[in-house]
């Protein structure tokens, strides 16, 4: 050992210091929105390209698992597509008519915000949180594209979840099945208010809580769409969420409670959009969670 | 110096092992927890000082990324570290049932402190759901990953061992 005098503080004092930076950081981030994103950023440099290589490598591996399907499944699956196909070219046709109906209708009644009019990035899941206990991911797209703090991401054409932090070329996603995503909503048909809310319990079997549907003229049924709400802070109004699954009467009387099967699959979720336009509203308007 | 530079790169390694192959790999979407394992091992080899260290930089690892509350999990992690220290005395190299012990009650810990505080804080009180659904499986698959982890960190330990008894 080299005998060399160093200032080398006890171990007792270095925790104290250190617990004591933790909880005033902990303050600090939850208290006000300081801002971390210089260490962020530095951080980001160091993590995201060892991420997406090996994700690269991953896809690889999987790609060449994919090839080996046998002619077989595939002739079969060419059979049933063509089929698909046929059908889907005369739905197609006349969707293409009810489009023009549609835009006539829209451009009478000005109504030229709508869902189809958002920017869109598409971006990669390149990584899921480290523990079991909640459900965020990373995506490989961040302020570069255009991408900030609340925008929404969708997948499979349902709502995936709400970006919580943003680097420069990486963005975390808190997903709409985590236990502490809380997302103001309406039941399509009725136009029922309700909220549909992340649970662990029942994450694992891929379904979402939806709670305080105030359904007076008990008309709600299941198989009904779920939809963001107009007067959701933080999601733009109208995205699919998903459908309902089951339901039934709170402790209350009043209102109904249940679960809801989402559209996007959370647990194939490879690629996903992120909506880079986000909801306008006056700031004083505190968001949910 | 050396020691830094490989405390680093392991950290970096486990950090990004468990955010995209660990998951991937998930048996029932629970996936082991590698940070803990380096962590306690650390903590349990080198004393407290080095695993506070190291835990800390997990934590912060952790909270940068994903968490919501920044200091928290570097909190939780650098604890552990520091309580695995306490061990530091009466670990002996080739012995593998007491950091199988430790790392074991560590994950346990950690596990229950997410609970209480993430969870138990917001109301949600089915705890035997939790127990069995999630802490247990993390367990003992973070258990299986210790048996090949551990010896590659201990591997690591004591290459850089060798090496600064040789300078000596």
């Amino acid at each position: 050992m080299r005998k060399k005098k160093r200032f080398s503080m006890p171990s007792k004092y270095l925790l104290l210091l250190l617990t004591l930076l933790c909880v005033g950081l902990m303050f600090v981030t939850f208290s006000a929105s300081v801002s971390l994103s210089p260490v962020q950023t530095v951080s980001g440099y160091l993590i995201v390209p060892i991420q997406k290589g090996i994700n690269e490598v991953g896809r690889w591996f999987s790609d060449r698992v994919d090839y080996r399907a046998t002619i077989r499944e595939l002739q079969e699956e060419n059979q049933a597509l063509t089929e698909q196909v046929n059908d889907l070219t005369i739905q197609n046709s006349q969707l293409v008519q009810d489009t023009y109906e549609l835009s006539r209708l829209r451009s009478l009644y000005d109504l030229d915000v709508k869902y189809s009019e958002y920017h869109k990035v598409a971006a990669r899941v390149i990584g899921k949180d480290p523990g079991n206990w909640f459900s965020t991911f990373l995506i490989d797209k961040g302020t570069d594209d255009g991408i900030s703090v609340d925008c929404n991401v969708i997948a499979d054409g349902g709502l995936v979840g709400i970006v919580t932090g943003v680097g420069k070329d990486w963005a975390s996603v808190r997903s709409i099945i985590d236990d502490s995503s809380r997302v103001s909503s309406t039941v399509l048909s009725t136009s029922d208010g309700c909220f549909v809310n992340g649970d662990l319990q029942l994450m694992n079997e891929g379904e979402i809580r939806i709670v305080q549907l105030l359904d007076e003229d008990d008309k709600v049924a299941v198989g009904d769409e779920v939809v963001t709400s107009h007067i959701s802070s933080k999601y733009l109004e109208g995205i699919p969420i998903g459908y309902i699954d089951s339901l039934s009467y709170d402790a209350n009387n009043l209102t109904k409670s249940g679960t809801l099967i989402p559209i996007a699959d959370f647990q194939h979720l490879h690629e996903v959009l992120v909506i880079t336009d986000k909801k306008e509203m006056p700031s004083e308007v505190e968001g949910e969670e | 110096m050396k020691r830094v530079i490989a405390y680093f790169l392991m950290i970096i390694l486990c950090f990004v092992l468990q955010n995209t192959i660990f998951q991937a790999l998930a048996l029932a979407s629970i996936s082991p927890n590698l940070l803990v394992i380096l962590t306690a091992s650390i903590g349990l080899m080198r004393g407290k000082k080095e695993g506070m260290l190291v835990g800390f930089l997990c934590g912060f690892m952790v909270d940068i990324f994903y968490g919501n509350l920044v200091g928290f999990y570097a909190l939780v992690y650098m604890y552990l570290g520091y309580m695995n220290g306490f061990f530091n005395k009466i670990f002996y190299d080739d012995d593998v049932k007491l950091p199988m012990l430790l790392i074991s009650a560590s994950e346990f810990l950690y596990s229950l402190i997410i609970y209480v505080f993430l969870f138990l804080i917001r109301t949600r009180f089915d705890f035997g759901y939790y127990f069995i659904h999630i802490i247990i499986p993390e367990l003992v698959y973070t258990v299986v990953a210790t048996i090949f982890f551990y010896r590659l960190i201990n591997g690591v330990n004591r290459r850089l061992e060798k090496r600064t008894k040789r300078r000596a």
